[in-house]
């Protein structure tokens, strides 16, 4: 249960159109992630899914069924937004049991189903508690709790974790990763962050400005970006770009090489540059090298252990067999 | 003075009117500024500026044509006149209170219940009313006050029927002059259940009154 299919939807606010006429289909089971910059219309889109938002043209199909028109809670999902949402009035017990309540089920039923549900998200010390009582993380696990106890067609998260300290992002990314693999609903998540995108999904969905530029698994996004949009959107640090004459001795208009392809040599590279600002990540270090003609600045990853300095000139060799080539209208070329 | 002047009579007539008004105030208001809040339309703007204006029309430009009316459908000096017109006039303040306190409460809330299988009424019931309650009551008391004291319609849409104490207070003037004593005596027994009732609300009527001013 919960394979979703847009055909052809557009939406448009007024005059403006945000979302160009659009075609995805994500299958049952699937964690897919929507990502792109902000106002790339990832939100929206999960929205018209949801229902929140009128869809201007096309049709929505949830499990075959035409939910264009349906109201969102006729349509079988649930939502976690980023706010969490909670009903601030309302005990823990009674926000998860809220949607079972409305449902018409029995106290004894709701009770049950709570208690499971909290169970599962740790929150059965805090079932008689006040949202505003609550942590940034519990918060959001009751969100979750809200949504898993309707036993959904799929699962809507918007941005669930932007509010989150760093520490605990990670942590909450992985219950939710693992309760989908637990639970193994379809899940449609929109982020910012392409490191979310990247360690959750199933099938990455980028988009910009309202259009759908890859849809593919992460490592396919990594490995064979379609456009110079989703080679720069995808990896971190992100991709280096180049477009004088090491990309038209190679045949492309630009080329992009990660930080990650990039070997610093003592000598005998076949880029040269000077070191600016070294990153310390520990495991890794982040060099960000100028004056190597390709452009203003580039950054390679290095070894944790490599100890240049500021103003140190450095040797580089690219891995030819992972330089990415575009065309002129910043298309792939294989 | 409650002998001579059946002052009981007149504060029924006085709290028929301003509880029958503010409940339709409550009920009419509450979905008017519900809607407003969270499904605004193009004109929703203009409505509301349009709703004030009315506060602008001067009351003595419409007098007449609302006695001639009133008679002419039999309506003269009855409840569901007055309440009618005390109503009428406060319900454009009613609602714009209301749909700012209203448009304080997180849209994601309201649709978190969309998502959850609430209906409209729904959401104004669980969610809505409970989350604005503090300005929900701080509106029905300010709509409660301006009724209980409204004068210039009660004192001449009104002769004995449906007069409230305004028109008890208004009598106390004559042609010799006006009558201190007993004007002051009715007007402190007027406001007393004012003061009253503001004693008991006054933790909600602060609260509402300063919703939203500190996140």
């Amino acid at each position: 249960m919960g394979r979703i299919v847009l055909d052809k939807v557009t939406k448009s606010f007024g005059e403006t159109q945000v979302i160009p006429p659009l075609n995805l289909t994500i299958e049952e089971g699937e964690f897919a992630v929507f990502v792109g910059p902000s106002g790339c219309g990832k939100s929206t889109l999960l929205r018209m899914i949801a229902g929140l938002e009128d869809l201007t043209s096309g049709e929505l199909h949830i499990d075959g069924a035409d939910m264009t028109a349906v109201s969102p809670s006729k349509r079988g999902l649930a939502m976690v937004f980023q706010s969490y949402a909670l009903y601030p009035h309302m005990s823990v017990r009674k926000n998860i049991g809220f949607p079972l309540r409305m449902e018409g089920m029995s106290k004894a039923e709701i009770d049950e189903k709570v208690n499971a549900a909290a169970k599962s998200l740790n929150l059965l010390n805090y079932l008689d508690r006040k949202p505003a009582a609550l942590s940034g993380g519990q918060r959001q696990r009751v969100a979750i709790g809200r949504a898993i106890v309707r036993n959904p067609k799929a699962f809507l998260f918007d941005e669930p974790l932007s509010n989150l300290d760093a520490a605990l992002r990670v942590g909450m990314r992985l219950e939710i990763s693992e309760m989908h693999k637990r639970m193994q609903n379809t899940m449609i998540y929109v982020t910012h962050d392409q490191v979310e995108a990247m360690t959750m999904a199933d099938k990455i969905v980028v988009l910009q400005g309202g259009c759908i530029e890859q849809v593919g698994s992460p490592l396919e996004l990594y490995k064979t970006p379609k456009n110079l949009f989703v080679a720069g959107f995808i990896g971190s640090p992100k991709m280096n770009f180049s477009q004088g004459e090491e990309a038209s001795r190679r045949g492309a208009a630009t080329i992009g090489i990660r930080p990650e392809h990039i070997d610093v040599l003592s000598e005998a590279g076949i880029w040269h540059g000077t070191v600016g600002v070294a990153e310390h990540l520990g495991s890794d270090t982040f060099l960000h090298v100028h004056d190597t003609g390709l452009a203003d600045s580039i950054t390679i990853r290095a070894p944790g252990d490599v100890n240049f300095k500021y103003g140190d000139k450095i040797s580089l060799s690219p891995r030819e067999d992972v330089i990415h080539k575009f065309d002129a209208q910043g298309q792939r070329i294989e | 003075m409650t002998e001579n002047y059946d002052y009981w009579r007149f504060a029924q007539n006085s709290a028929i009117t301003a509880i029958s008004a503010t409940f339709f105030n409550l009920i009419v208001g509450i979905p008017a500024a519900y809607a407003m809040a969270f499904n605004p339309s193009k004109a929703t703007k203009d409505v509301l500026m349009w709703m004030l204006s009315t506060k602008m029309l001067p009351a003595a430009a419409v007098l007449y044509p609302m006695i001639f009316l009133a008679k002419g459908l039999g309506l003269y000096d009855t409840h569901i006149l007055v309440i009618t017109v005390v109503s009428l006039i406060n319900l454009p303040l009613a609602i714009w209170m209301l749909f700012t306190y209203f448009k304080e409460i997180p849209k994601d809330i309201i649709e978190a219940g969309q998502m959850d299988g609430v209906n409209t009424w729904g959401e104004i019931k669980e969610i809505l009313v409970p989350l604005a309650w503090g300005g929900i009551v701080s509106t029905a008391l300010l709509i409660f006050i301006f009724c209980w004291n409204e004068a210039y319609w009660t004192v001449r849409l009104t002769t004995i029927d449906a007069a409230t104490l305004s028109k008890l207070i208004e009598g106390n003037r004559a042609p010799e002059g006006l009558f201190f004593g007993r004007l002051s005596a009715v007007s402190t027994a007027a406001v007393g259940p004012i003061v009253v009732l503001g004693w008991f609300c006054q933790k909600q009527l602060v609260k509402g009154l300063t919703f939203g001013a500190v996140k």
